[in-house]
């Protein structure tokens, strides 16, 4: 339990998605400009990267990982196969691509079936979800998760706990993205009306921004 | 607009630069400058998965359908994004423990995504090349501006290489430890891009004084015009007048 408050704390004020670890910048620089379309992006990438969470949690575990619970070691093994487990380890080079087609299947599914069960819902995150796909904070979190949570354990099998750890992780993720967004679009709602150089307008003063919230979460490197 | 190869190349270095034009791709613009080795290095690999993705993407132009091209294009990215991880985990080590997630999240670096969708998707091979070798270009000139910026005045070093020493020069230049932290980053792109975006506004006020100075002469000519017909008329009138 302590540890998955650890990883909470880490991964929303320590090493903030966007402000620690430059994830997600570009949906951070350009849906930030209201509070309302923050917040909506917000949810939907919380909600979105939990789910990506678990979902690449399963595949890793049973398709990616050189371990005894690989679906494909299996199946050779039903069929006679004798060749040890460190022999499956080729298929880790499909890391990227099959959680890149995991996300974008699962953003397709969630956009459906939110459309189907619940229309306010949709309403609200509906024109988040197709830009989610190419957003690196959430294929980010998931090879996050495999670093920390499969391939730093050396022998390919998951640490103990890692499916909370990993949904944690997400969690996290996905509300310090929300909470930088948030902090974000209420200073950029100020900024509308003072009075900037014309040179720094738009995209730069949103960035001297961000360098000086960088700066405020920086102070809690030390709370961890 | 039809350009050339060689002008295919330039307009991705200049005029359409993906870091301080389009403003794409910031991720690892930042993430990963914080010495000139990491952002040369991050941009080659990027590079590389832009030329040949979009080699790829405009060569399978035709037989994409426009409803699935999204997926098509993740899947070839992924694959290049694929080839040169395992590439630079076997052959550069260092790089890739310091580029650790990012060599990954090139799959979802904007400036692949964008230039697939904008060019090579509607261009023949050759200038797809020349797109992705220009954009490539721009991408390393602006993480090789970024990068050794922040490794000379965060660390005090170029290449890893340290420039002077430190104890002897203490009262003139202390590394700055803020620049190669990350608000350091926000800060030093910030200052770029509105030194790019003074650029630009002084230009278009020059072009505007061009104008003005177009207008003036397209003025003077139409004034000349005038004069010379009326010129004629008169010379008309006056001949005709003697003929009466």
């Amino acid at each position: 339990m302590g540890d998955l408050i650890t990883i909470l704390i880490t991964v929303v004020f320590v090493k903030n998605f966007v402000l620690a670890q430059f994830l997600g910048l570009c949906p951070f620089i350009g849906v930030s400009k209201k509070t309302d379309t923050a917040l909506g992006m917000g949810m939907a990438v919380v909600f979105v990267m939990v789910l990506a969470s678990i979902v690449c949690w399963l595949v890793h575990l049973f398709l990616l990982a050189p371990s005894e619970s690989n679906l494909v070691y299996q199946i050779a093994r039903l069929f006679g196969s004798t060749a040890p487990v460190t022999s499956f380890n080729y298929v880790l080079v499909l890391r990227t691509i099959s959680y890149i087609i995991v996300i974008a299947v699962l953003v397709q599914f969630v956009e459906m079936f939110i459309k189907k069960s619940s229309p306010p819902l949709y309403d609200a995150l509906g024109i988040y979800l197709p830009l989610i796909t190419t957003n690196c904070a959430l294929l980010g979190v998931v090879v996050l998760n495999s670093q920390d949570f499969f391939l730093n354990s050396g022998e390919g099998a998951p640490v103990a706990l890692s499916l909370p750890k990993a949904i944690v992780q997400g969690f996290g993720g996905g509300a310090g993205f929300m909470l930088a967004m948030l902090l974000m679009s209420g200073i950029r709602e100020r900024l509308e009306s003072a009075q900037i150089p014309e040179s720094l307008k738009g995209v730069p003063s949103a960035f001297v921004c961000t360098s000086c919230m960088a700066l405020a979460f920086g102070g809690f490197s030390g709370i961890v | 607009m039809q350009r050339g190869f060689f002008g295919q190349v330039v307009n991705g270095i200049w005029k359409e630069n993906p870091t301080f034009v389009l403003v794409v791709g910031l991720c690892p613009t930042l993430a990963c400058t914080t010495t000139l080795q990491n952002g040369i290095g991050m941009a080659l690999a990027a590079s590389f998965v832009l030329i040949f993705s979009n080699l790829l993407i405009s060569l399978l132009r035709k037989a994409t359908p426009s409803e699935v091209r999204m997926p098509i294009f993740i899947a070839v990215i992924a694959t290049f994004t694929t080839v040169i991880d395992n590439f630079l985990a076997g052959y550069f080590r260092d790089l890739h423990v310091a580029l650790s997630i990012f060599i990954p999240l090139i799959v979802v670096n904007c400036i692949i995504m964008a230039r697939a969708e904008m060019f090579a998707s509607k261009n023949p091979p050759l200038l797809s090349i020349a797109d992705g070798i220009g954009i490539g270009l721009g991408f390393l000139l602006a993480l090789t501006i970024i990068s050794s910026i922040r490794e000379v005045t965060g660390a005090c070093k170029l290449w890893n290489l340290q420039l002077f020493d430190l104890k002897a020069n203490e009262h003139i230049f202390k590394p700055i430890l803020f620049m190669s932290l990350p608000p350091g980053a926000f800060l030093l792109i910030a200052s770029l891009l509105g030194v790019f975006q003074w650029g630009r506004i002084r230009k278009a006020r020059k072009k505007t004084v061009c104008l003005a100075c177009e207008k003036e002469a397209f003025v003077q000519a139409l004034y000349e015009e005038k004069m010379a017909i009326a010129k004629e008329k008169r010379a008309k009138e006056t001949a005709g007048g003697e003929g009466e």
